[in-house]
């Protein structure tokens, strides 16, 4: 394989990320909360050998507003929580990488901690997770705990003039924080099961995490002993530069939005510059993909009554086209892509049948997985814990 | 004749849990949790139960490091048992303290369509500083409004439950319509929660996951009895359990709970063997590995409050008595008796006359077997516990993993088939089904 490997991984949401995906006639609208659907997706993404999956989630009802509902009864609303659906389908995979979102506004980070440690469990190494805030009154009035102003179309443009965006992303970032250490609050050999002194750990290798920040303080250790992958894969969605000072600082994979190649330089540059070196960048795209996207993407603006539109470039055409423009881009400095299928199954399978068979026929993708774990197929090696070899 | 309820408990993070066994597999591994739910779905059990805690235990200030230490997350395993299983319901142990219930009602309704209608919660609550420590909330909550507080948090969950009717999931694509306008809207005004908006998952295949409850204070039985759909219990003995049963039907009735409305399920150990002899030595063998010298020293400071680390395992009970100050050494878990000093008195009066030392004693006064015989004597001791109202069922603790309930459902589950009280075949698909508590919700 010439260079560096492509990585390719696809985000999965409800019948697929155009509003009317759910009345393509090849959709199955009926079964969106049902094990099955997500695990034919999941087995359909891992037929082709991509890196892994993310599942959208929110704590609130999708909505076309910037915040709160919209009434709307023509599009797909509700969600399954994602991280129980990535544990769902977890044993019924093998290989592929499994990345729900979670929130860090209104969550317990121990909670988060724990449960994706577990993911990391059940799936044998293969867990990520993607961290989102929630800057949405909306999602605050479910909790009652805090006031979170209404995000209003003036911010819109520049989410920096946000008032509580700073504050957001700083919580995000103790939240990571605390999860890391949690991750590394028990050493790998922990577990001794010493008969002769009858204990089943070694005390001194579990370690109080102590943190203290202006949102929440952790004592530790986690519940959870050190999951198989050390640290699972921690990615982030950024759009601007607080977030990606964020993920420069916090997490393993970035997801960013150019809508060229020249903008993906730019921001890959940014992105680097800000001191995420090892970070692994990917460029977000919604796909409709095959001989008839244009025609399906025509007929679901129609159904939706409006030109879809999205954060991310959308993309349309044949997989030879897709695969044209993902190795021109790559050229910018991506690690890969998160490509969002418009449409589902239609558009996966079509990246999977479609566009995998042609990057492997141009030698730019892999033709089996090498790894087992989601770190291993980034090339990431395991990190060990931070705790190691101290002794309290 | 009633019908047998059966649960199994992983074994979790106490002394029953033999760790030091050869047999004795992984506590954290999936494949151990696949093992143990696949025997229970083999036997046709009920559900599979997890319990929790959200603060490694600690002891005169270190961690407790005799026992089992680590667990996964609840939910997060139950939904992948969802996958390897088909039946079995599936239940799991959440603190209502450390957790807010719009996302808790969103965890356990997704489990519910995830797992085809098999979830359960049991609702258990803290006020304690210490597990505290690990969340946002911190140990904020005053004992006397636990249960005020759960009473409320396990309302709000059943309003968000009901936030989707059967009916605001359309899905059809003639139409156009996916959800009705008003799908998951709710607003709770409450002393503790002050919510409203929209929830996120559409009605449940059971609408509302089943609900169990562990609480035994007055208290506890009266919340258990006006919201619980089951009741794990500590009264596994036939005349404590016979006198539970009618105290909880009774303030259950208080309440307008229909009888059988809410099964009482005691949490239960046991130990067989080919004859009652072989088995009465395999309990005393399983007695004595639960029971290391360590933690026979371990258990005695619980009850003594004191360090006691310098006294001989195989030697006397301490002649100074427990400390009852109100600052206990044990942190993570509930104190084992309520009036030490009483409860001392007869331990030393018992160790006297039957020339026990520390680590005899605490094997003799600490977590005997529940059910101790051959496969018949079991069968029938539990049947027998069932029909005569000592309970609806057992929650079987197996002692180790995850291999403790093969022999089990081998041996004793036939033989509550061939007396028709226990389910040959599943005849239901969802938890509350198998319970018979279908139309309850």
């Amino acid at each position: 394989m010439s260079a560096a490997p492509l990585h390719l991984a696809v985000a999965l949401d409800g019948a697929g990320w155009h509003p009317a995906a759910w009345r393509d006639p090849a959709a199955t609208p009926k079964i969106l909360f049902t094990a099955a659907y997500w695990a034919g997706l999941a087995a359909e993404a891992e037929h082709g050998l991509l890196d892994f999956v993310t599942i959208e989630d929110t704590l609130a009802l999708q909505t076309t507003r910037l915040d709160g509902p919209d009434g709307r009864t023509d599009q797909v609303r509700g969600r399954l929580d994602a991280v129980l659906v990535a544990s769902r389908i977890a044993p019924l995979t093998g290989r592929i990488g499994l990345v729900p979102t979670a929130t860090t506004t209104h969550t317990e980070p121990f909670h988060l901690a724990g449960a994706l440690s577990t993911l990391d469990y059940v799936s044998g190494g293969r867990a990520g997770w993607r961290v989102q805030v929630s800057g949405r009154r909306a999602e605050a009035a479910h909790f009652g705990r805090r006031d979170i102003p209404e995000l209003r179309p003036e911010h819109a443009g520049d989410l920096e003039t946000f008032p509580v965006f700073q504050e957001l992303f700083d919580e995000a970032a103790d939240a990571v924080e605390v999860v890391r250490r949690l991750w590394d609050s028990w050493e790998d050999d922990a577990e001794i099961r010493d008969v002769a002194t009858g204990r089943f750990v070694d005390r001194d290798r579990l370690h109080y995490i102590d943190f203290e920040g202006p949102r929440f303080s952790v004592r530790g250790p986690s519940i959870v002993p050190r999951p198989p992958q050390g640290q699972p894969l921690v990615t982030a969605l950024a759009h601007s530069r607080l977030p990606y000072e964020f993920a420069a600082r916090s997490a393993d994979v970035v997801y960013i939005t150019p809508h060229d190649a020249e903008q993906a330089r730019a921001v890959a540059a940014e992105v680097r510059g800000l001191g995420g070196g090892e970070l692994k960048i990917f460029a977000d795209l919604v796909v409709f993909v095959g001989e008839d996207a244009r025609d399906r993407r025509a007929r679901l603006d129609e159904l939706d009554g409006a030109a879809y539109a999205s954060d991310a470039a959308i993309f349309t055409g044949t997989p030879g086209e897709l695969a044209d423009l993902l190795l021109e881009w790559r050229q910018a400095g991506l690690d890969g892509f998160r490509l969002r299928p418009a449409v589902l199954p239609a558009d996966l399978t079509a990246i999977t049948r479609g566009l995998v068979p042609e990057l492997q026929r141009r030698d730019a993708f892999r033709r089996a997985y090498g790894a087992a774990t989601l770190r291993g197929h980034l090339g990431l090696p395991r990190p060990a814990s931070r705790y190691a070899g101290s002794r309290r | 004749m009633k019908q047998v309820i059966l649960a199994a408990h992983f074994p979790g993070v106490n002394n029953h849990t033999v760790w030091s066994d050869p047999a004795s597999g992984s506590q954290i591994d999936f494949a151990s949790f696949a093992h143990l739910a696949r025997t229970a779905e083999r036997g046709r059990f009920d559900f599979f139960f997890l319990a929790d805690g959200q603060r490694l235990r600690e002891q005169r200030g270190r961690i407790h490091d005799l026992d089992v230490v680590g667990r996964p997350d609840s939910l997060t395993v139950l939904s992948a048992l969802a996958a390897v299983t088909t039946h079995l319901g599936l239940a799991g142990t959440i603190n209502a303290t450390f957790n807010e219930p719009y996302e808790l009602a969103r965890k356990l309704a997704s489990l519910d369509h995830l797992s085809g209608g098999r979830a359960g919660w049991n609702v258990v609550t803290s006020s304690d500083a210490f597990t505290g420590e690990n969340f946002r909330r911190g140990g904020y909550l005053d004992h006397s409004q636990r249960y005020e507080r759960a009473e409320e948090f396990v309302r709000t969950v059943r309003e968000l439950w009901d936030s989707w009717a059967a009916e605001d999931l359309v899905a059809d694509p003639a139409t156009g319509v996916f959800a009705t306008a008003n799908a998951g809207a709710f607003a709770h005004r409450g002393a503790h929660f002050d919510i409203g908006g929209h929830f996120t998952v559409p009605r449940g295949p059971q609408r509302h996951p089943l609900t169990i409850q562990a609480g035994d204070s007055e208290e506890g039985r009266d919340f258990a009895a006006a919201t619980a759909d089951a009741i794990f219990s500590r009264h596994s003995r036939p005349a404590d359990g016979q006198a539970f049963y009618r105290d909880i039907q009774s303030r259950g009735a208080a309440h307008g709970r229909a009888p059988g409305s809410l099964k009482i399920l005691p949490g239960a150990t046991f130990a067989l063997g080919d004859t009652d002899a072989e088995a009465q030595e395999n309990a005393d063998h399983i007695r004595r590995q639960q029971v290391s010298p360590q933690t026979a020293i371990l258990l005695l400071e619980q009850l003594w409050n004191r360090d006691l680390s310098a006294y001989d395992p195989e030697g006397p009970l301490p002649e100074i008595d427990p400390d009852v100050s109100e600052d206990s050494i044990v942190k993570g878990r509930t104190r084992m008796s309520r009036d030490p000093l009483k409860t001392a008195a007869e331990w030393r009066a018992l160790a006297e006359a039957k020339r026990l030392g520390i680590r005899d004693l605490i094997i003799e006064v600490t977590g005997r077997q529940s059910f101790i015989g051959s496969p018949a004597r079991v069968a029938e001791e539990i049947n027998e516990s069932v029909q005569t109202d000592a309970a609806d069922g057992f929650i079987l603790v197996p002692h180790l993993t995850p291999t403790g309930l093969d022999e089990f459902v081998d041996k004793v589950v036939p033989l509550l088939q061939e007396r028709g009280v226990f389910r040959a075949e599943y005849g239901t698909t969802t938890l509350r089904g198998h319970l018979g508590l279908e139309g309850d919700v």
